[in-house]
């Protein structure tokens, strides 16, 4: 459980990283090391040189915004999960970060493992990609080349694959504030506290005069890639519609027909949180 | 025996090192060496393969590698098979593996080659270009395809049955026939493992100036490893020592011996003249060490109107994986403590050891037990709930009398001793477990509960377990001329808090202070003859044998005392240390004692010029006389008849989702009686621990390999060790002290009790809190995850609605 040999570089600024990247085509990011780290030990991985961003300036933020169209949370790419999950702010502006966070992993895990490197690590299994899509975020990427933003719907290209070039760094996610009137919520199974998600489900209802005028639905480990459904039209039914776009698993945890007994069991109960939430914050 | 520590709550004097950090693990010795060289090991990759061919010509190019062995390196003992530790007349076919793979792997993850270097990275780059050519062969995976036997794990060993073994009393078949009721069970437990924090390790150094061996390996049997390495490596037993530095966790799989790196690393360390150290990794772990657990059993029961149980038949199959190396310790123990606390009044059971492809079996904490223990209270729960009856009423009828013991069962125990229990009171221990966990209330509870949407049941088992096997320990007590007491034993110690326990028996036996006691386990350099820490053993061998040891000292401490202060022995008395005639000033302390009890030439300190020859002595006798030694010490070995019995009985009650179907554990309750209790708190430590394993065993723990024999979960991302959210928060804990009668102190063992009935207790309540709504469900496989009650919620029907609304009302 010993890492095959790696160059490491501990780059000063963010220009020296994204030059070791593009001079590099083995090199890969080092963020929290919390996904990387392990994958190296049990020789899955092999890159032939790590570029660790923890030294850069500037990345640690989580900067929200409450009115105008950019209103969001900005979450740095050296911005740890536990950091974002203690922001009071942030879980105002968009309380359902706070709702996820709470399900990544352990207190330990969280001080040291980034959201951006969450997110670009692209797991379907993992709470926040699932999130920033069902948000409609997105993520800032920079490289030698120039910087750019992917849209969320844009950012996962297959299983732990995302669409970033080998050489482009993640330097901030963009969450979405919650727009007045509308409710999310947050549930999920997981086999022990803290574990990856059975199956996790996330709702985003967005409501008129207590009315539901658009509702969508985002699952965790259902799917090779992070997926949201759009149920608006199918309120009687919503994992009825869901599960025709999921395509559960059987893995060591649970058989696909459990799993796709929890997305039946979670939607509906998801979803009533959502609504019971957009009407509080309407009170 | 003054009582003064015994049966006291005395906090660990481990834990403070313990906890800042402060212990030292094989792993971290002589981590500043900068001679010190590390080890990998190449492991198959594959379930069943031979091999035609190992190139190792890439490996000796990498920088940093000094040497690499496979099988054609070894010579002598070496190069024959492991030794099969534990021989057994009907162990006909046991097998043992070599230290390196010779011509053909039959587990994933066996040892194939073996590598030094300077580091770790280096050994396992070097791993890594070693080009193994393998015929794979097809695997046998499970207890059905062993079997099956359409393929075989050895060609030598017909049907893959290592051994068929028999015990009877009385006819169970006939009384089976001639029974008012019968009962039919099939019942599987699936393969689980210790997986101690630390995993196995091993460092040596060999002194060439001296020809003289030094191992430090994680083990639980310094001794064992001892004799092995001296054995294998063809050395004089005088020149090894072995030494048991803190061990992070056994639990069974480190007694075990000698794994092929324990032997390996030594023989290293002798060619390449340079200490050597191999430290075992989590992923290693799973696939090299040993794991336990998998049987699948078929029970036939015939009972009375009362339940009262006539005949028990029981067959069942043992998967002892690749090989035999700790030969039938497991299934015999399954077939013996399979009777906990009852008796049946004819038995009979019958057990198939086999062969597969996969990890090699050793005891784990239970060692067969849960699995016995999970057989004999499933078929209780299902006579009760045949004949309609309480589930602790059945029990009863069928409980062993306080009046009855000692009380022999007929059969032959893994000591190869009668199985005869010595003492315990299952009725006693059978109320306090109603009173704690609300036996009586429960439905009540049940209703309210329903009536909220939700579903509680509650299950029991009774487990009786044979602890203290022998052959026996010994202790060495030593009071210093400072008045301080080293004690040694040999048994090695693996967190269990030892130190304070021994230390308390020390105290009160000798009338010293606890805090001048220092205890050494483990170390053959201090106690040449132990056997080791398995079977909850320690406290009743080594704590007898300190015991006996510290009695001896004492002896002799009175009597030189009684010389010195010029009076009777028996108006003696010995505190903290200090000798004194009862109801006088006239008094020794223990240090000048110890002086005088070592007739000096040379005095070395002002005290010691009491014991010089112008100061003391008859000058008409010898200073030492002739049925005498020097020194104030005292020796002594316990070596019990047979084990000792202790038991226990537990209830957990448990809450079912109706729509997810996860499980939860809304209180559990234990009732425990190992006879004295020397330290309280370290019993119940012993206990919580347990039942979190335990916990661990029935809800989330299992091996999972595939057809192909690869073993799929073997992290901790993926084999579900409970974390601290997934045990209960609290335990509630009562004891019964119903002393042996077998060894001074009236202990018996309390290592192993917390997970014996967990598969059993938690199957029982689960099958509870399912049955209103699903009558025809049983669980009758263990562990149990959310997924597969799912399953079996599907596979049953349920009541039809009206009549649960009925029940509720
Ligand atoms: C025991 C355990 C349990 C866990 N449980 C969960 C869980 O329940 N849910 C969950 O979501 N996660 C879980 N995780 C993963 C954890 O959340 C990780 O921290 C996270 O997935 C990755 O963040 P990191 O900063 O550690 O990234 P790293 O491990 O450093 O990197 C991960 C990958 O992303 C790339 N990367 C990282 N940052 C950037 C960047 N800024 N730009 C470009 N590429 C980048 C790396 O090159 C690498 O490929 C768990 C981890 C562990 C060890």
């Amino acid at each position: 459980m010993k890492p095959a040999p790696f160059a490491f570089r501990r780059p000063a600024t963010l220009e020296e990283a994204l030059a070791a990247l593009a001079e590099e085509p083995g090199a890969k990011v080092l963020a929290g090391g919390q996904s990387l780290v392990p994958l190296l030990s049990m020789r899955l991985a092999a890159p032939s040189m790590l570029v660790d961003i923890n030294a850069l300036p500037g990345l640690g933020h989580v900067r929200c915004s409450s009115d105008g169209g950019a209103a969001g949370v900005r979450i740095g790419a050296l911005a740890r999960h536990a950091h974002v999950l203690a922001s009071t702010e942030a879980a105002e502006v968009q309380p359902l970060l706070a709702m996820a966070l709470s399900h990544v992993a352990h207190p330990t895990i969280r001080n040291r493992g980034t959201t951006v490197g969450s997110i670009v690590h692209a797991d379907a299994a993992a709470e926040m990609p699932m999130v920033l899509r069902l948000l409609e975020g997105s993520v800032d990427v920079a490289s030698v080349r120039g910087r750019r933003t992917v849209p969320a719907g844009e950012l996962f290209a297959g299983p732990l694959e995302s669409t970033l070039a080998h050489d482009e760094i993640a330097v901030e996610a963009f969450f979405p504030a919650l727009p007045e009137g509308a409710g999310v919520a947050f549930q999920e199974i997981a086999r022990r506290h803290g574990d990856y998600a059975l199956v996790g489900v996330a709702a985003l209802v967005e409501t008129d005069g207590g009315e539901v005028v658009r509702a969508r639905v985002g699952f965790v480990s259902v799917s090779d890639v992070p997926v949201v459904v759009d149920v608006t039209d199918s309120l009687d039914d919503p994992a009825g519609k869901a599960l025709a776009e999921l395509d559960p698993a059987a893995d060591i945890h649970a058989t696909a027909a459990y799993r796709a007994h929890l997305v039946k069991v979670l939607t509906p109960r998801v979803l009533a949180d959502a609504v019971h939430h957009a009407r509080e914050r309407n009170t | 025996m003054t009582t003064k520590l015994f049966g006291t709550k005395v906090p660990r004097v481990e834990d403070q090192r313990f906890l800042r950090g402060q212990g030292r693990y094989v792993d971290d010795l002589l981590t500043d060496d900068p001679r010190l060289l590390h080890a990998a090991v190449l492991r198959s990759p594959h379930a069943h393969a031979r091999i035609t061919d190992i190139d190792v010509a890439d490996v000796l190019d990498v920088e940093g590698v000094l040497a690499v062995w496979t099988y054609d390196d070894l010579v002598d003992a070496m190069a024959q098979p492991l030794p099969l530790l534990i021989p057994h007349p009907t162990l006909t076919h046991g097998r043992t593996q070599y230290a390196l793979a010779k011509d053909e792997v039959n587990y994933m993850g066996e040892a194939i080659a073996f590598v030094v270097a300077v580091d770790r990275y280096v050994a396992e780059d070097a791993v890594a270009r070693i080009r193994v050519s393998y015929d794979q062969l097809p695997p046998v995976v499970g207890i059905a395809a062993a079997r099956a036997a359409d393929r075989l794990v050895h060609d030598d060993v017909p049907g893959n049955v290592g051994a068929r073994m028999e015990q009877e009393n009385g006819d169970a078949r006939a009384a089976i026939a001639d029974a008012p009721h019968t009962l039919r069970l099939e019942l599987d437990v699936e393969r689980s493992a210790c997986t101690p924090m630390e995993g196995r390790g091993t460092v040596a150094r060999w002194d060439p100036d001296t020809s003289r061996l030094t191992v430090w390996s994680s083990t639980q049997t310094s001794t064992g490893v001892r004799g092995c390495v001296a054995a294998k490596l063809g050395l004089d037993l005088a020149k090894v020592d072995v030494i048991t530095p803190d061990v992070g966790g056994g639990f069974g799989v480190k007694i075990n011996h000698p794994w092929p790196e324990e032997l390996l690393v030594p023989l290293a360390a002798m060619t390449l003249g340079r200490p050597v150290k191999f430290t075992e990794d989590r992923r290693e772990h799973f696939i090299s060490s040993a794991h336990e657990r998998a049987q699948v059993h078929h029970v036939e029961v015939g009972f009375d109107d009362d339940g009262r149980v006539l005949g028990l038949n029981v067959e069942f199959w043992h998967d002892h994986g690749a090989y035999t190396p700790y030969g039938l310790i497991v299934p015999i123990i399954t077939s013996t403590q399979l009777l906990g606390p009852y008796k049946p009044a004819n038995y009979r059971v019958v057990f198939e050891s086999l062969y597969t492809n996969t990890v090699i079996v050793t005891p784990y904490r239970g060692a067969g037990r849960p699995q016995g223990c999970f057989v004999m209270e499933r078929t209780m729960d299902a006579i009760a709930a045949y004949l309609g009856k309480d589930r602790t009423e059945v029990r009863s009828t069928n409980f062993i009398q306080p009046d009855e013991f000692p009380y022999e069962h007929g059969l032959v125990f893994q000591d190869g001793r009668p199985l005869t229990y010595d003492s315990g009171d299952y009725p006693a221990s059978l109320e306090k477990l109603k009173t704690l966990v609300g036996w009586d209330e429960f439905e009540d509870f049940r209703a309210e509960m329903a009536a909220q949407g939700r579903r509680v049941g509650i299950g029991l088992a009774c487990y009786v377990e044979g602890t203290g096997v022998g052959p026996y320990e010994g202790a060495h007590v030593h009071i210093e001329t400072s008045g301080k007491v080293k004690v040694a034993t040999g048994l090695t110690t693996q967190g269990q808090g030892h130190q304070t326990a021994f230390a308390q028996i020390v105290a009160d036996t000798l009338g010293v202070r606890f805090e001048d006691v220092e205890i050494t386990t483990g170390d053959t350099r201090k106690m040449p003859y132990a056997v080791g820490t398995f079977a909850s053993r320690a406290a009743v061998m080594s704590g007898s044998a300190i015991h006996l040891a510290s009695l001896r000292a004492r002896e002799k401490a009175l009597r030189i005392a009684a010389e010195a202060l010029e009076a009777a022995e028996d108006d003696l008395e010995i505190v903290d240390g200090v000798v004194s005639v009862r109801g006088t000033d006239a008094s020794i302390d223990l240090g000048t004692v110890a002086v005088l009890s070592n007739p000096l030439r040379y005095a070395f300190d002002e005290a010691s010029k009491a014991a010089t020859q112008f100061s003391v002595g008859d000058p008409g006798k010898p200073p030492v006389a002739e049925d005498d030694e020097p020194g104030l010490e005292g020796k002594d070995f316990y070596s019990p008849e047979r084990s000792t019995f202790a038991n226990g009985m537990h209830a957990v009650i448990v809450e079912t989702d109706p729509d997810t179907a996860e499980i939860t554990i809304l209180k559990y309750a234990v009732v425990h009686d190992c006879g004295h209790l020397i330290n309280p708190m370290i019993v119940e430590g012993q206990i919580q621990g347990g039942v979190a394993q335990g916990v661990g065993g029935a809800l989330y723990e299992r091996m999972e390999y595939d057809e192909a024999g690869q073993l799929l979960n073997a992290s901790f991302m993926d084999f579900l060790m409970p974390y601290v959210t997934e045990v209960p928060t609290t335990i509630d804990i009562d004891h019964l002290e119903t002393p042996s009668p077998l060894n001074p102190l009236g202990i018996k063992g309390a290592g192993e009790a917390g997970v014996i009935p967990s598969a059993a207790v938690f199957a029982a309540a689960i099958e509870d809190a399912e049955r209103p709504y699903k009558p025809t469900l049983a669980i009758t496989a263990m562990p149990i995850s959310p997924s597969e009650l799912f399953d079996l919620r599907l596979a049953h029907a349920d009541v039809p609605a009206e009549a649960i609304a009925e029940e509720t009302r």
